[in-house]
């Protein structure tokens, strides 16, 4: 019987942004108890569509970031579980203390909901573009740190973590990328997901680089390498499992993410790996720099988050096997 | 209901309970603590609709108490202890390993009576803004409350929090400020002057009164004047004035026992200064 070799395909593009938008206005209509703040970004965050249904459980707080997070740990004593939106930037670095003591020390269930992340903010430039916020968000003691890869997953997580007590940190993006899983998803926190099974090398991916991971398993497959590829949605906790028994089965692993080497998801599987399994591993990750303005797709070039970085370093990987 | 001399007596007792408290671990903030001891005292025996003996996070249908300035914890554990939130001899435990006490608030062990953490200062008055608009939402007729240090208000977000509070007509708190001067590295006015902080709250929206925060009856009368005003669209905010270290000689008139801990004589010189009214843990 010939061999096929993967192949993946997207309907559209859209943005995950919008999944959140989405989401968010599906949990207004099913839970009474969610309310959204949002810190002036209320149309880039797509939140609008919450704003106009539901004006009574939306609250502006102007630019205001820390207020808005201690807003929303006071909301939920009493019942509320409140969803904050604004870019990453702000939705980390800026409040960093404010989330650290009102909201995971005093495990407060607060949605923290960002967009904008990483490089594929594109223009604006480095003021912008946060690369550091995984890493931030997972050192909290009970914060869940989840970073969906299109805008069917993301609709789903915004869903799936106002059922979740506790705080969370939902990662998403500007640009328009593929869509490519289900519709009708049910969105499992901390539940890896296999997408392609492979052989030769495990790459491990989130958020955008997703996508670039299928795209390069698909050029890999030609060359007849066989890539297992493995969506990482939730980078804490970490699938621990899923890892170990796909870097058992393959013997090398690639991590890619959109954020710094330090405090990635890179570091996460390796802190897995060297314990439990010690195994060859290559980061496709941002190298101890800031970015800067442009194009997402230039930038993901220049900053080696595509799918042709992906393939050199499972090229780089196997040679250590 | 307590009457007001039965109310001095918890004060004399919530003092006592304060400087044995920083005495035993050799740590901990006596002086901001003795200045707020009328003022929990009168909320927590007085004031507040509250229910110590079943605690909720929730706290629905009670009013909320919110503590910004953690760092006087002695005098709001005292008090929950002394009102029934958690056995009195608990108080032995503060600041020592593992304790539910922390040197600062925090629901993270569990405490009742706290619902949430605080001590990086400026926090406190967003969280109490959430909670308000929560018991709005709920359809609550209830208040909540929150004290902060005067010291505090050069946080930047006390102000986010004091603009959103007016714009959103959040008419159900009443927050207190601990009017006393002093800082840890000294007078507010040498440190960072605050200005004309009556007018600075007046200017963002809110509704202000004053009050002297070391007289029982005066603290009574102050809260009860501004629940009155609560509904009417503007948040209100207390200048309370109090005398840092208030109640024990030696430790009034500067900021030096903003956080220090008395030793063993200037203890004995302390609890010489307050009776012992209800009984020590």
């Amino acid at each position: 019987m010939e061999k096929t070799l993967p192949k993946f395909v997207s309907t559209e593009k859209k943005d995950t942004r919008s999944g959140f938008g989405d989401g968010l206005y599906e949990l207004g209509q099913k839970n009474k108890d969610v309310v959204a703040l949002c810190a002036d970004l209320t149309g880039s965050l797509k939140m609008d569509k919450f704003e106009k249904e539901f004006p009574d459980r939306f609250f502006q707080v102007g630019i205001a970031e820390a207020n808005m997070i201690g807003v929303a740990a006071g909301m939920t004593i009493g019942g509320k579980i409140p969803f904050t939106g604004t870019f990453a930037n702000f939705s980390t670095g800026r409040v960093y203390d404010q989330i650290r003591q009102s909201v995971a020390y005093s495990g407060k269930n607060v949605k923290i909901c960002a967009s904008h992340a990483g490089l594929t903010l594109g223009e604006d430039g480095a003021t912008h573009q946060i690369l550091e916020d995984i890493g931030l968000m997972k050192m909290l003691p009970g914060m869940t740190v989840i970073n969906p890869c299109d805008y069917n997953q993301t609709k789903a997580a915004t869903i799936a973590i106002a059922e979740h007590k506790g705080p969370v940190y939902l990662r998403f993006g500007r640009p328009k990328v593929p869509v490519f899983t289900d519709p009708n998803q049910k969105f499992e926190i901390g539940k890896a997901l296999l997408l392609n099974e492979g052989t030769d090398v495990s790459i491990f991916a989130t958020g955008h680089l997703v996508w670039e991971a299928l795209k390069a398993c698909e050029a890999l497959a030609e060359e007849g390498i066989s890539a297992e590829v493995i969506n990482i949605h939730t980078i804490k906790p970490l699938d621990e499992e899923a890892v170990l028994a796909s870097a058992k089965k393959t013997g090398c692993v690639v991590t890619a993410e959109e954020h710094q080497y330090n405090g990635g998801l890179g570091e996460s599987v390796a802190r897995v790996l060297s314990q439990h399994l010690p195994t060859p591993m290559e980061f496709v990750a941002v190298n101890d720099s800031f970015g800067e303005s442009g194009t997402p797709e230039q930038l993901m070039e220049k900053y080696g988050l595509s799918s042709n970085a992906i393939i050199k370093s499972v090229k780089a990987v196997l040679q250590r096997k | 209901m307590p009457d007001i001399q039965e109310l001095q007596k918890i004060c004399s007792q919530v003092r006592r309970d304060i400087v044995r408290m920083v005495h035993k671990p050799q740590s901990g903030h006596p002086g901001g603590s003795l200045g707020c001891v009328e003022y929990f005292v009168a909320l927590y025996f007085n004031i507040m609709k509250h229910n110590p003996k079943n605690f909720t996070i929730d706290g629905k249908g009670e009013d909320l108490f919110f503590l910004s300035n953690g760092h006087i914890s002695p005098v709001f554990y005292s008090t929950l202890a002394r009102s029934g939130y958690f056995p009195v001899k608990e108080l032995d435990t503060f600041r020592m390993i593992d304790s539910r006490l922390q040197g600062h608030p925090t629901t993270h062990e569990g405490l009742e009576g706290v619902r949430v953490a605080s001590g990086s200062l400026g926090q406190g008055l967003s969280v109490a803004c959430g909670a308000a608009l929560t018991k709005k939402m709920n359809g609550e007729n209830t208040l909540v409350y929150s004290l902060h240090g005067d010291g505090e208000i050069q946080e930047g977000q006390i102000w986010e929090a004091a603009m959103f509070a007016a714009h959103h007509k959040i008419d159900n708190l009443i927050s207190t400020i601990d009017y006393n001067g002093r800082q840890i590295d000294g007078d507010t006015e040498d440190v960072m002057s605050l200005g004309n902080v009556e007018a600075k709250w007046q200017a963002f929206g809110w509704h202000t009164m004053k009050m002297n925060g070391n007289n029982i009856e005066e603290v009574i009368s102050g809260l009860n004047q501004a629940k009155a005003e609560t509904g009417k669209g503007k948040p209100i905010m207390i200048i309370m004035t109090t005398e840092m270290g208030q109640g024990v000689d030696f430790m009034m008139g500067s900021h030096k026992w903003h956080g220090v801990a008395p030793n063993d004589e200037q203890l004995a010189s302390a609890l010489s200064q307050l009776e012992e009214t209800l009984g020590d843990y």
